[in-house]
Parts: structure tokens; sequence; C-alpha cells
């Protein structure tokens, strides 16, 4: 029964939330673009939901993509980087100075390269710049976090160094590369949104899109249901991505 | 005197932080077991590792007969990676000495059965219990037919009841393949029970304060532990590391 319970105590105090809400907006008649009630935004999500559904796909294709692209960069990046120490040093102020520096500071800068009338291009560009470090340094920790013990039998029994990659290093390196791509897929939605916010237009029409044109006409129940949306879509992604993880963690150490 | 297969001369390593050995002499001879005995931190993991190959000492000289191929080393840990299934991990050595996979495999899998881990070939790490990893492990070492097995603390992390079987397997496993086995161990019984020469360190920087021989067969006769001149070597033992203690503090 705990796990029943579990599950309704969210719903029933989400449910008292609302109709707190909803009773609140009527009594005290605040105006609907300064708090739409919960039913105003109930509308507004069922009259645009086709538009609203076909705009979430814009953002998670785009993240989507992103985080694909990031992924195989990254992943050859760490690699590369792994096999010398030297590389590493290299490479490590580069990836930080560029990692805190904010996407948005950026955005001008790729919006300009992508060229003006791609802005879609400098959408999944700048995504994939948010998705690329924890995949990096996800998969950069892994490939390092080898048991020493493991390492030194490969030592003892004379492993070769790519025996020793592609036997102990790459497979010691799945939990992390997993973790970095959970991660990245979350922080690849985030990208894509403000990416849209500030390089956004025409030719890429997500989730950010539809909130800051409901924003410009003051049509507050429209940016909550928009904001709806993007929430639901963050959450399903990462309980696809948590699922994802957990079964292929499963698979790798086979329970 | 035989020629022994692997020995220490004048050996002393020092870390960053100081002195962690010697200056220690030792020498080992084919199919002896030998306990390494001592408090934490007198070197004995070192010792363990310079016995292997894994180690260089800072001063003094390793003689080995046994070559990289023919050591084997079981862990605290059982250190088996857990991506693969027991029978891949024990295949492992043999694999990376470049044994085709099918004979490595089949290798394996008698190794297992004698380990009594027939029924779990293909068990990953995760499911197994700590004393079944254990044994896998052990397996894994013994795959090659080294002759020489390090053993540093293996039973360390097991309860009692396990411990004390995994012990009388080790020994009956020793007397069939008969390699010289090096075991470091703090627990003082399990010391005397294994070994037919009890080694005992001094606090760190490890050094030998002396050694007690145990007499009695490789596989130890049941009520061995009750035997009165068991007793006595762990007495004598204990006495050893007490004196050894106090001269240190």
């Amino acid at each position: 029964m705990k796990t029943l319970s579990a599950f309704l105590s969210p719903l029933i105090l989400i449910g008292v939330l609302l109709i707190g809400w909803e009773v609140a907006c009527a009594r005290l008649s605040i105006p609907p673009y300064l708090l739409p009630p919960p039913s105003a935004i109930g509308r507004a999500l069922v009259e645009g939901f086709p538009l609203l559904l076909a705009s979430a796909w814009g953002t998670l294709s785009t993240a989507l993509l992103a985080l694909v692209m990031a992924s195989i960069l990254a992943c050859a990046l760490a690699f590369a980087v792994s096999l010398s120490p030297l590389m590493e040093d290299a490479v490590r102020p580069i990836a930080v100075t560029l990692q805190v520096t904010p996407l948005v500071a950026i955005a001008p800068l790729v919006t300009i390269w992508a060229g003006i009338d791609h802005p879609e291009r400098a959408v999944i560009g700048l995504a994939a710049v948010v998705a690329f470090f924890p995949i990096f340094s996800g998969a950069l920790t892994g490939l390092k976090a080898v048991d020493p013990d493991l390492s030194r039998l490969f030592d003892l029994y004379g492993a070769t160094s790519f025996q020793r990659l592609w036997r102990l290093r790459l497979p010691s390196a799945v939990p992390a590369l997993l973790e970095g791509h959970k991660v990245a897929a979350g922080l690849a939605v985030i990208g894509a949104v403000v990416a849209e916010f500030v390089a956004g237009s025409g030719g890429a029409q997500g989730l950010a899109w539809r909130i800051l044109e409901a924003y410009n006409r003051l049509q507050t129940p429209r940016v909550f249901a928009a904001l709806l949306t993007l929430a639901l879509l963050g959450v399903t992604l990462h309980a696809l991505m948590e699922w994802a993880e957990r079964k292929l963690l499963t698979i790798w150490r086979g329970r | 005197m035989t020629t022994p297969l692997v020995s220490l001369l004048g050996v002393e390593v020092d870390y960053a932080r100081g002195r962690a050995l010697g200056p220690v002499d030792l020498a080992f001879s084919p199919g002896e077991i030998v306990a390494l005995v001592g408090p934490s931190g007198c070197g004995k993991s070192t010792a363990l590792r310079l016995l292997a190959g894994l180690e260089q000492p800072t001063r003094g000289q390793v003689s080995r007969l046994a070559g990289k191929g023919e050591t084997a080393v079981v862990f605290q840990a059982p250190t088996l990676a857990p991506w693969l299934t027991a029978q891949a991990n024990v295949a492992l050595p043999l694999e990376l000495a470049g044994e085709r996979r099918a004979i490595a495999m089949a290798t394996a899998e008698q190794a297992l059965a004698k380990v009594g881990l027939g029924d779990a070939l293909n068990a990953r790490p995760a499911q197994l219990s700590g004393g079944m990893a254990m044994r896998a492990s052990l397996a894994r070492a013994l795959v090659t037919r080294p002759r020489l097995l390090l053993l540093d603390e293996p039973f360390a992390a097991l309860d009692e009841i396990t411990r004390r079987v995994l012990a009388d397997d080790v020994l009956t496993l020793a007397a069939d393949l008969a390699p010289a086995m090096v075991f470091v161990t703090h627990n003082v019984e399990e010391a005397v029970y294994m070994a037919g020469r009890v080694v005992v360190m001094t606090p760190g920087p490890g050094m030998i304060a002396g050694e007690i021989v145990v007499e009695g067969p490789i596989v130890r006769p049941p009520g061995f532990r009750v035997t009165e001149s068991f007793r006595q070597s762990v007495e004598a033992v204990s006495t050893l590391l007490a004196q050894a203690g106090a001269r240190a503090a």
C-alpha cells in the first residue's frame, strides 16, 4: 500500500493547490494576464494542443540531434585525450574555460557563424555545446576509472596496450558514460530552449518560441500552457534516460 | 636447500612519506607455503607487489625464477571485471597470454568446477556472494597453473565460516598444483593454519622479526585447530608479534 500512497500523495497535493489557485483567482479578481486560473490554462492547453505538440517535437528533435552530435564529438575527444596525460593537461583548461562561459553570451557568435538564414543550426549548435561537457567529462572519468587491482592484473598477465584499452578501459568507462549521457540529455533540452530564446526565429519554432510569442501578446494562459508542455517534456525525457541507464547498466553488470 | 623461486635480498622500499619496507631478506622455495604476518602498514602488501614484479624496490634486489606469466595474485577484493561472466573472468589471463578463446573458456570452465563454481559459469560478479566471488578470483589465479601464487589478505572481507571453508579449499588446490604460495594476513590463527612457515614482520617500516615453522601436512586434518602443536605455534607467533610491536613502540 505504500507505493499507492506514495503515488497518490503528490496528486492530492497538486489537486488541492489547483483548487486553491482557482478559488483565489476568482475571489480576488486577479486579471488573467497577471495570473490566469488553472481552468484558463487548461483551455489554452486544449486549444493550442496541436501547435504545442508540434513545437514540443521541434524542441525535442533539436535536443536529440544536439545530443547525438555532442556525444560523437565528446566521446572522440575524450578518447583522444585519454591516450596521453599530456593531451589531457593541454585540453582541460580550454574545456573548463568553454564550460564556464554562459551559453547566452556565445549565442550571438554562434548565430553569426550559422548564418542569419539558419537559426535552427545555431540552436542545435548551442544545445550541443551544453550537452558536450557532461559527456566529455563522464567519458574521460570513465576511461580513467579503472579498478587499480584489475589494472595490476593486466600488468601481471602482460596485456598489450590495445588489450588494456579494449578489454579494461573501455568496458570500465560504461557506467560513467551512461551517467554523462543522462545528464547531457536533460541539459540538451535546457540548452535547446535557451538557444531558441536567444537565437530562434522563423525556422526554429520550438516551445521557447511559443512562450515568447504568447508573452509578447500578454496571453499568459498560453505561456503557462507552453511551460507545462515543456515541463512534461523534461520529465518524460529524464524518466526515459533514467530507465535506459538502468537497463543498460543491468546488461553491463548482469543484474 | 633448493634454489629459491623468488628472493628478496636487502630490499628496501621508500615512498614519498618515508620508508615503507626493509631492509628485508626473504627467500621462497618451490611448493612452499609461507604466511607473512604483521600489523597494518608494515609493508606486507608492498612485499607482495615486489614478489609479483608489480613494483620495484628502491634498494636491494629481487631475483625470480618464476616469470611474469607464472605468477598469480589474489587480492583482498575479488577484483573481477563486473561486465564479464565468471567464466570469461577466469578465461581472461589465458586470453591475454594469447590463448584462443575457445580453449581459454574451456580451461576456465574446468578451473571454476575445481573451486565448486561449475554451476555459476554464466553468473556475473554482482550475482555472486562474497565467498563465491573469492572462489572465482582464486580460479582465475590458478587457471594459468602459476609457480608462484601470491595472496593479499584474500579472506579479510569474508565471514568466519566462509573463511575457514575457503582456507581448506585453497590448501587442497595448493596441494594439487603445488605452487609456492605467499599469503599475507594479519590473522595469526589463519597464518598458522595455512602456512608451513610463518614470517612475522615488525610495524612499519616492516622488517623481519622472526619466523616460526609450523609442522603438519599441507591439507590440514580435521581438528587441526585444537591440536597442541597448533596452539603452540599460534602462541609463538603471537609472542613474536607482541615483542616486535613493543620494540617499535
